[in-house]
């Protein structure tokens, strides 16, 4: 077990540098995951921490020993691909014991390790089955009992639950989790599921264009996202265009007049609003931004409605609201009042355009 | 109308395998034929037979150049074979991964034995031997060794197209999981490389065994005296005589071939690698 240190981590391709400068600290026993987009640099970030891509700068740390420019077969660091990658040849039972031949375990040794990684993932009584006689998800589950046998120094995982089905996806997530407790592994995820990380991590970085937009914990994400970006990309959100006036006063392009935090620096900016946050109905007089609009679109989500509220020509914002049948269910074209407070505003200001 | 549709569905189906029956028996008549000739009695073969004999199968054994043909043609195949895969297999694993200038080139360039004629390689193989054999006086040509190594050449378009066909249904990944796992290239390439391509190379060695074992053109250029392969033997014993003993040696040579290929098949199913 140990801390994982990227410093300055960075990899171009030509002139076109996909990771620029990731410095990030992942602590022992912490599960943090790699957030961002398609294309952000995320499995290349992790191929470098795995040894596979070779950094062009920066440097890696597993505990104070620097692996920068070790071979992937001298890092210990556990890795599971997203299509499992086992070995077709070789039964579950040789697929596990591999690592463990590798590192020159006698026999007696790998028998009972094999059968202790296989019991971790509950697939005791599959030793003798070849991969293609597994489902996707016991593939999975494989793919983790072999990384997890040699004991690692980091767990990487890249996308691990991107090939199993909604329903099977949700299980495996809570295993993983709970295994990675249990083993108090120092984790890296990549996903570009933001579900995903948020129920798996206990800490988050957001990437975006090769660089680390923020790190931190599910609510600094998102309660206090760092730039628009980030609050664009976790949560949802519906942004409002204009300029900071004043102290606290901002003015949105179509003109609506709004409180924002008093911190917010005067310029053009960007606000961004939690959906949860809004209130619709005669409750939304109180609150210190209110304006009457037009229902545009409703979303039946089941459990809550999202509710598009036009204002005028160019603002318009999206409510997420408790489905009630008793109560409000507004429809499309009602005249609505919408209202929240100044801290629901997330302010971010704006390059001139 | 549905009914008329079915039975244009089936004149169509009876006229396909009408045809590929066709096919196949035009491909195995001369096979039949010689296998039948074989066991004629009388020594100039014509229609209907006098009679059925084993004889020429025997009359093989006393033939010393059939003899020493056909173990000369089993060494030859089994050397340039095992060459040509140790060649084959570092070379396709580097053209299909590496990118360099010339990469499509050359994986061309290694399929030129294919289409080249062999007469052709023969003379300039004969002509570059012979070069050799001034320059540094060393025995060539007419050698086991030129043989093999001009065998070889014919050998490697097989074991390099089909080892390279199964590379491309390797997952990389299973590469990276065996070093991360802590392998290093040798050990992956051992343990999870060559598994995973086995079928390729077993089916390239198939092919480049017969391809070489076959040989005639290029074969007549490098033999020497003494030293001559069972095609070339085959030829030489047509100049005098035409007895069916030619004709029984075909049916072993058939027999030969049928034979790898079907413990090749059991080994790996050849209908899927190739
Ligand atoms: N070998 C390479 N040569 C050139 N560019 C590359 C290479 N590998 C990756 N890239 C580029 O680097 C960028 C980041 O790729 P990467 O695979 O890390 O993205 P990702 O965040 O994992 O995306 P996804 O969520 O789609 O898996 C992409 O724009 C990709 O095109
Ligand atoms: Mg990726």
């Amino acid at each position: 077990m140990a801390s994982l240190t990227l410093h300055g981590l960075t990899k171009s391709y030509g002139d076109v540098a996909v990771v620029k400068s990731v410095s990030l600290e992942v602590r022992d026993g912490e599960f943090l995951v790699l957030l961002g987009p398609s294309g952000c640099g995320k499995t290349t970030t992790l191929r470098m921490i795995a040894g596979f891509v070779p950094p062009s700068g920066g440097s890696i740390c597993i505990g104070d020993q620097d692996i920068t420019s070790l071979p992937p077969w001298k890092r210990n660091a556990g890795l599971v691909f997203q299509s499992y990658a086992l070995f077709p040849h070789m039964t579950v039972a040789q697929n596990v014991a591999f690592g463990l031949e590798m590192r020159k375990a006698s026999r007696t040794e790998i028998v009972p390790r094999v059968a202790e990684a296989l019991r971790l993932v509950r697939l005791d009584g599959y030793s003798e089955r070849y991969p293609r006689q597994l489902s996707g998800g016991q593939q999975q589950r494989v793919a983790l009992a072999r990384a997890l046998v040699i004991r690692p120094d980091v767990l990487l995982l890249d996308e691990p639950l991107s090939n199993l089905d909604a329903k099977l996806r949700l299980q495996v997530r809570l295993e993983i989790r709970a295994l990675q407790q249990q083993t108090g592994l120092t984790t890296v995820m990549v996903t570009h599921d933001q579900e995903e990380a948020l129920t798996m991590a206990d800490r988050l970085v957001v990437m975006s264009d090769g660089a680390v937009r923020q790190l931190g914990t599910q609510s600094d994400l998102y309660e206090r996202p760092a730039d628009l970006f980030v609050a664009g990309f976790v949560g949802r959100s519906t942004m409002i265009t204009g300029i900071v006036t004043a102290s606290g006063a901002f003015r949105s392009d179509g003109g609506l007049v709004l409180t924002c935090p008093a911190t917010a620096l005067q310029g053009p900016a960007t606000i961004a609003l939690r959906p949860e946050r809004l209130t619709l109905g005669p409750a939304a007089q109180g609150l210190d931004n209110h304006a009457p609009g037009t229902v545009s679109f409703v979303s039946y989500l089941g459990a809550m409605l999202d509710v598009h509220v036009r204002l005028n020509a160019t603002d318009h914002v999206m409510v997420q609201i408790p489905n009630r049948s008793d109560g409000l269910t507004p429809a499309v074209g009602d005249a609505i009042e919408v209202g929240w407070p100044a801290s629901a505003c997330l302010v971010f200001p704006r390059e001139a355009a | 109308m549905a009914g008329s549709m079915a039975d244009g569905r089936l004149v169509g189906r009876v006229a396909l395998h009408g045809i590929a029956y066709l096919t196949l028996s035009f491909i195995l008549m001369p096979l039949v034929f010689v296998t039948w000739l074989a066991f004629f009695a009388q020594e100039i073969p014509s229609f209907p037979p006098e009679g059925y004999s084993l004889k020429w199968f025997g009359a093989i054994a006393n033939n010393r150049n059939f003899v020493t043909g056909l173990w000369t043609s089993v060494q030859v195949a089994v050397a340039a074979t095992a060459i040509g895969l140790a060649l084959a297999v570092p070379a396709s694993l580097i053209l299909a991964r590496r990118q360099f200038a010339g990469n499509a080139v050359m994986s061309q360039f290694l399929l030129l034995p294919l289409v080249v004629p062999g007469v052709v390689m023969g003379t300039a193989i004969y002509v570059f031997q012979i070069e050799t054999e001034i320059a540094t006086g060393l025995p060539i040509l007419g050698s086991l060794g030129g043989l093999v190594a001009g065998h070889t050449l014919i050998v490697i378009p097989w074991t390099v197209r089909l080892v390279t066909a199964s590379l491309a249904g390797l997952d990389r990944a299973t590469e990276e999981a065996a070093q991360s796992l802590g392998a290093n290239q040798w050990t992956t390439f051992f343990r999870v490389t060559l598994p995973a391509i086995r079928p390729g190379v077993v089916a390239g060695a198939l092919f480049g065994f017969v391809t070489s074992f076959g040989n005639l053109e290029m074969s007549l250029f490098l033999v020497g005296p003494g030293r001559i392969t069972l095609p070339i033997a085959i030829l030489q014993y047509l100049e005098w005589k035409i007895d069916p003993t030619v004709a029984a040696v075909s049916v072993l040579q058939i027999l030969l071939i049928a034979a790898a290929m079907i413990i090749t098949d059991r080994y790996v199913k050849l209908a899927r690698v190739v």
